[in-house]
C-alpha cells in the first residue's frame, strides 16, 4: 500500500496547485484559499506521520465518533434541522445508508419505528411526502424507497403501496418525457433518476411510464461532456450521475456520448486536493466523492458491456488512493460525521456521500472481479455498495428479488 | 449589538403565536402526525411548531382566505424549503385574485436571502408564466448573479427566461461582462454557447469571431479550463475540427513557448484523434498524440494517469493497426 502522497511526496504535490498564469480573479483567489486550508490538513498529518513512523502512513476512519453522531440523528435533530423539515426520509436514508456502510446493523425493533415512520410520509394518491401531512414529492420518494430497501424486512418492503406508487410515478411525467419533481413542481433531470430508481428497485417499471425520457435526458449532456440540470445549462455533479443511472436503467445508454463524458468526469478530480469539484473550475466538495467519483462504476460498466478493449479491468479510471486521502484527511469531523471542506460544517447528507465514495474508492467491483483499494488499516474498509442505487449490494439484490416476485400492478 | 440585540428581544415580545390569536379562535390546529415512535425527529422551536400546526389545519380544510395567506408568509419564512407550502400558497393566490406583482416584490426578498433554493425561485417562474410578463427578469438574475455568478437556480431561470420571451438581445453583452470580471467563470462560458446555439448558431463565421475570441482567452490564461473546454465545443459542432486555420500553429506555438497547461496537451491530443479518424495522417501523428498522453499521465496531470494512459490505448488500438499494416 502506498503513503499518501501528503506523506510520500509533499513536495510534488505542492506543484499540483492552481496556476494562475499571472491572472488572478475571483475563482482562482477561492481556489488558493481552499488550497491553502487543505495544505494545512496535509501537512499537520504529513508531520503527524513522520512523528509516528511506519505504521501510521493513513488516517484512520474514526468509525466510533461517526457510528455516535449517526445514532444520535436517527433519534433527534437540532433545531438547525428545521430547514429540512421537508426532506426527513432523506435524513433517514442518508443516516441508513451511512450505518450500513460503517458496517452497523439496525435492531428489529428500531428497524420496524423507521420503517412506520416512512409509512406515515406515504399519501394516499401515491408517493412519499418530506414529512408527514404533506404533498408527494419524487425526490422524498426515491429517499423513502432506498430506506425502506436498506432496512430490507418484509414489514418494510411491504410499506410500499405499488399501485399509487406506480400511478404518482406515471403522473409525474410530462409531455417530453422529463419528469416533475411534484404535483405543480419544477423539472429537472433528478426528477427522472428518482422515479425511475423507485420504479426499478420495487417493479412497477414499465416503459410506457418513460416514455421520451431517455432522449430527453440525453439533451441535458453539455458540450462539456457532463450533463445538466435541464438542456442547456452548466454540466454539473449532481445531475450528471442522475443522467447517466438513469439511462442504464432506461436502457439506453447508447444516447449518451460515452468519451465526452468521460473526459469530462476525470478532468473533475482536483489534482491537488484529490477530491472532486461539481463543476469546471469551481471548488472540491466531499459529498461529490460519490456524485462523480461514482459515475466511474457507471461509466466502466457501460465500457465493459460494449466491450471496450482498452478499458483497464482492474481499477475504477479515478485515483482511488487521492480521493481516500482527502476524505480521511480532509472531511473527518473530530466529534463524529463528515464535511464538505475543511472549515465546514460536519452534516448528514455530507457524512452520507463522503462515506459512499471512499467505499466505491476501496472496493473496484465488477462481474468477475472484486479487488480492494483500502487505504490505511482495515478497520477503514466500509461495506460495499450499489453503484446505481446507492444501498448496500446485498440490499439491492434482496429488494429486486422480493418485488420481482410481485405481480405488476395494474394501471388505472 | 446592543441595539439590536433590543429590536430582537422587544419583537419576540410582540410575537403572538397563533394559538393565541382571537381571529384564529375557529381552527383546531394538526399536530405533526409522526406515528408513536418518531424517528429523525427536529427539535422544531415552539413558533414553528405553532406556525406547522396551523397551517396543515388550514391546508385540511382547504381554507382559501385572507389569514390563511399570511400563514403561508410565515410558514415559508420558518422553511423555504417547504414546497406543499409554496404550492398552497399559489393556489392562494389563484383564489383570491391577489396582485401577482406584489408577490413577485415579495418572492424577490425571498429569494435574495435563500438564491439557492429550488422552491423559491420555481414559485417566481409560476409568477413570470401567470403573468405572461418577465420585464424585470434579466435585472433580477443579473443581481443575484452579482452576489455570485455561478448561482445555478439564477442561471437556470434566465436561460428560461431568455428561451421563453426572446430576449436573446445583449445577452452576450452580459456575458463578455462576466468574463472580463473572472475568465474562469464557467457558468458565463456556458450561457455563451448557449446564447450562440440558440441564435446565430455556429455558422463559419460565427465559428471565425468566436475561436479568435476564445484564443484570446487561452493566451492570456493557458490553465484556464473553462475556455479549452469552449474552444472544443464549438469546434466539435464542426465535422473536423483540426483542419480550423491556425488551430494547430497556436497550439504548437505555445507549446515551444514551454507552456505545459494539460488542457493545452488535451486539446493537441484531441486535433490529433480527429486527425486521425479522418485517415489524413501518418504514423507520425499517432506517435505525437501517445506522446503527449505519456507526458500527461506520467509528469503534467498524474492525478488523472489511469484515464491518459486508457486514452493512450485507444487511441493505437484504433489507430496503430494502420500505420504498421
Amino acid at each position: 500500500m502506498a503513503a499518501p502522497r501528503c506523506v510520500e511526496n509533499f513536495a510534488g504535490l505542492e506543484s499540483q496547485k492552481l496556476v494562475d498564469d499571472g491572472i488572478s480573479s475571483l475563482s482562482s483567489q477561492e481556489q488558493e484559499s481552499v488550497e491553502e486550508s487543505v495544505g494545512q490538513k496535509f501537512s499537520l498529518f504529513h508531520q503527524w506521520a513522520e512523528r509516528e513512523g511506519e505504521d501510521f502512513k493513513w488516517p484512520p476512519l474514526n468509525k466510533e465518533k461517526h457510528l455516535h453522531y449517526l445514532h444520535k440523528g436517527l433519534h433527534h435533530l437540532p433545531e438547525g434541522y428545521e430547514c429540512l423539515d421537508a426532506s426527513r426520509p432523506w435524513i433517514c436514508y442518508w443516516i441508513l445508508h451511512s450505518l450500513y456502510l460503517l458496517g452497523e446493523k439496525i435492531p428489529e425493533e428500531q428497524s420496524s419505528r423507521i420503517a412506520q415512520f416512512i409509512g406515515k410520509c406515504q399519501c394516499p394518491d401515491g408517493g412519499f411526502a418530506g414529512s408527514p401531512n404533506q404533498q408527494a414529492h419524487l425526490a422524498p420518494t426515491y429517499a423513502a424507497v432506498l430506506t425502506l430497501c436498506t432496512l430490507g424486512t418484509e414489514e418494510a418492503y411491504r410499506i410500499i403501496n405499488r399501485e399509487t406508487l406506480r400511478s404518482f410515478l406515471s403522473s409525474m411525467r410530462s409531455s417530453t418525457g422529463a419528469f416533475t419533481m411534484h404535483k405543480g413542481g419544477e423539472i429537472d433531470v433528478r426528477g427522472a433518476y428518482c422515479a425511475v430508481v423507485a420504479a426499478r428497485l420495487t417493479n412497477v417499471y414499465q416503459p410506457e411510464m418513460f416514455e421520451g425520457t431517455a432522449e430527453w435526458i440525453a439533451s441535458c449532456q453539455s458540450y462539456e461532456g457532463g450533463f445538466a440540470g435541464q438542456c442547456g445549462m452548466e454540466a454539473h455533479g449532481g445531475y450528471t450521475f442522475c443522467s447517466i443511472a438513469a439511462l442504464v436503467l432506461l436502457g439506453h445508454e447508447r444516447l449518451c456520448d460515452m468519451q465526452a463524458l468521460l473526459r469530462w468526469l476525470s478532468q473533475r478530480q482536483m489534482r491537488f486536493e484529490g477530491g472532486f469539484q461539481g463543476r469546471t473550475n469551481k471548488l472540491v466538495d466531499g459529498c461529490y466523492s460519490f456524485w462523480q467519483a461514482g459515475a466511474f462504476p457507471v461509466v466502466h460498466g457501460i465500457l465493459s458491456k460494449q466491450h471496450d478493449p482498452a478499458l483497464d479491468t482492474s481499477s475504477w479510471m479515478f485515483n482511488e488512493d487521492a480521493l481516500q486521502e482527502y476524505i480521511l484527511v480532509c472531511c473527518q469531523n473530530l466529534n463524529g460525521g463528515l464535511l464538505d471542506k475543511p472549515g465546514k460544517p460536519r452534516d448528514y447528507y455530507h457524512t452520507c456521500y463522503c462515506l459512499s465514495g471512499l467505499s466505491l474508492a476501496q472496493h473496484f467491483l465488477t462481474d468477475n472481479m472484486n479487488v480492494k483499494y483500502v487505504m490505511g488499516g482495515e478497520g477503514n474498509e466500509l461495506q460495499m455498495t450499489h453503484p446505481i442505487f446507492n444501498i448496500g449490494l446485498q440490499s439491492a439484490e434482496d429488494a429486486l428479488q422480493f418485488f420481482s416476485k410481485l405481480p405488476l400492478p395494474s394501471s388505472r | 449589538m446592543a441595539a439590536d440585540d433590543d429590536v430582537e428581544s422587544s419583537s419576540e415580545e410582540i410575537y403572538v403565536f397563533f394559538k393565541d390569536r382571537p381571529e384564529w379562535k375557529d381552527v383546531v390546529p394538526v399536530q405533526q402526525d409522526d406515528g408513536p415512535h418518531a424517528v429523525v425527529r427536529i427539535a422544531y422551536s415552539e413558533r414553528f411548531q405553532d406556525v406547522y400546526d396551523y397551517f396543515r389545519a388550514v391546508l385540511k380544510s382547504n381554507e382559501m382566505s385572507e389569514r390563511a395567506f399570511e400563514l403561508t408568509t410565515e410558514a415559508t419564512e420558518l422553511n423555504p424549503a417547504n414546497y406543499t407550502v409554496w404550492h398552497y400558497r399559489r393556489e392562494l393566490l389563484k383564489a383570491l385574485n391577489k396582485d401577482l406583482a406584489a408577490e413577485l416584490e415579495y418572492i424577490s426578498e425571498v429569494i435574495q436571502d435563500h438564491p439557492k433554493n429550488y422552491q423559491v425561485w420555481h414559485h417566481r417562474r409560476v409568477l413570470v408564466e401567470w403573468m405572461n410578463n418577465a420585464d424585470k427578469e434579466l435585472d433580477f438574475t443579473s443581481l443575484i448573479l452579482r452576489l455570485d455568478a455561478k448561482n445555478y437556480h439564477a442561471w437556470s431561470h434566465r436561460q428560461w427566461v431568455i428561451q421563453t420571451f426572446n430576449f436573446w438581445d445583449g445577452e452576450l453583452e452580459f456575458v463578455d461582462n462576466l468574463l472580463d470580471e473572472d475568465l474562469r467563470n464557467n457558468s458565463a462560458w456556458n450561457q455563451r454557447y448557449f446564447v450562440i446555439s440558440n441564435t446565430t448558431e455556429f455558422d463559419d463565421a460565427t465559428l471565425a469571431h468566436e475561436v479568435t475570441y476564445t484564443k484570446g482567452f487561452i493566451q492570456k490564461a493557458p490553465n484556464n479550463e473553462s475556455s479549452w473546454n469552449y474552444l472544443k465545443g464549438i469546434l466539435s459542432t464542426k465535422d473536423k475540427m483540426y483542419d480550423f486555420p491556425g488551430l494547430e500553429e497556436f497550439c504548437q506555438m505555445m507549446y515551444n513557448k514551454n507552456i505545459k497547461s494539460p488542457y493545452l496537451l488535451a486539446f493537441m491530443i484531441d486535433l490529433c484523434e480527429d486527425k486521425l479518424e479522418s485517415a489524413e495522417s501518418d504514423a507520425a501523428t499517432l506517435t505525437k498524440a501517445t506522446e503527449l498522453c505519456n507526458l500527461l499521465a506520467e509528469t503534467i496531470d498524474p492525478i488523472r494517469r489511469k484515464y491518459w494512459n486508457y486514452f493512450k490505448r485507444k487511441l493505437t488500438m484504433r489507430f496503430g493497426q494502420e500505420q504498421t499494416g
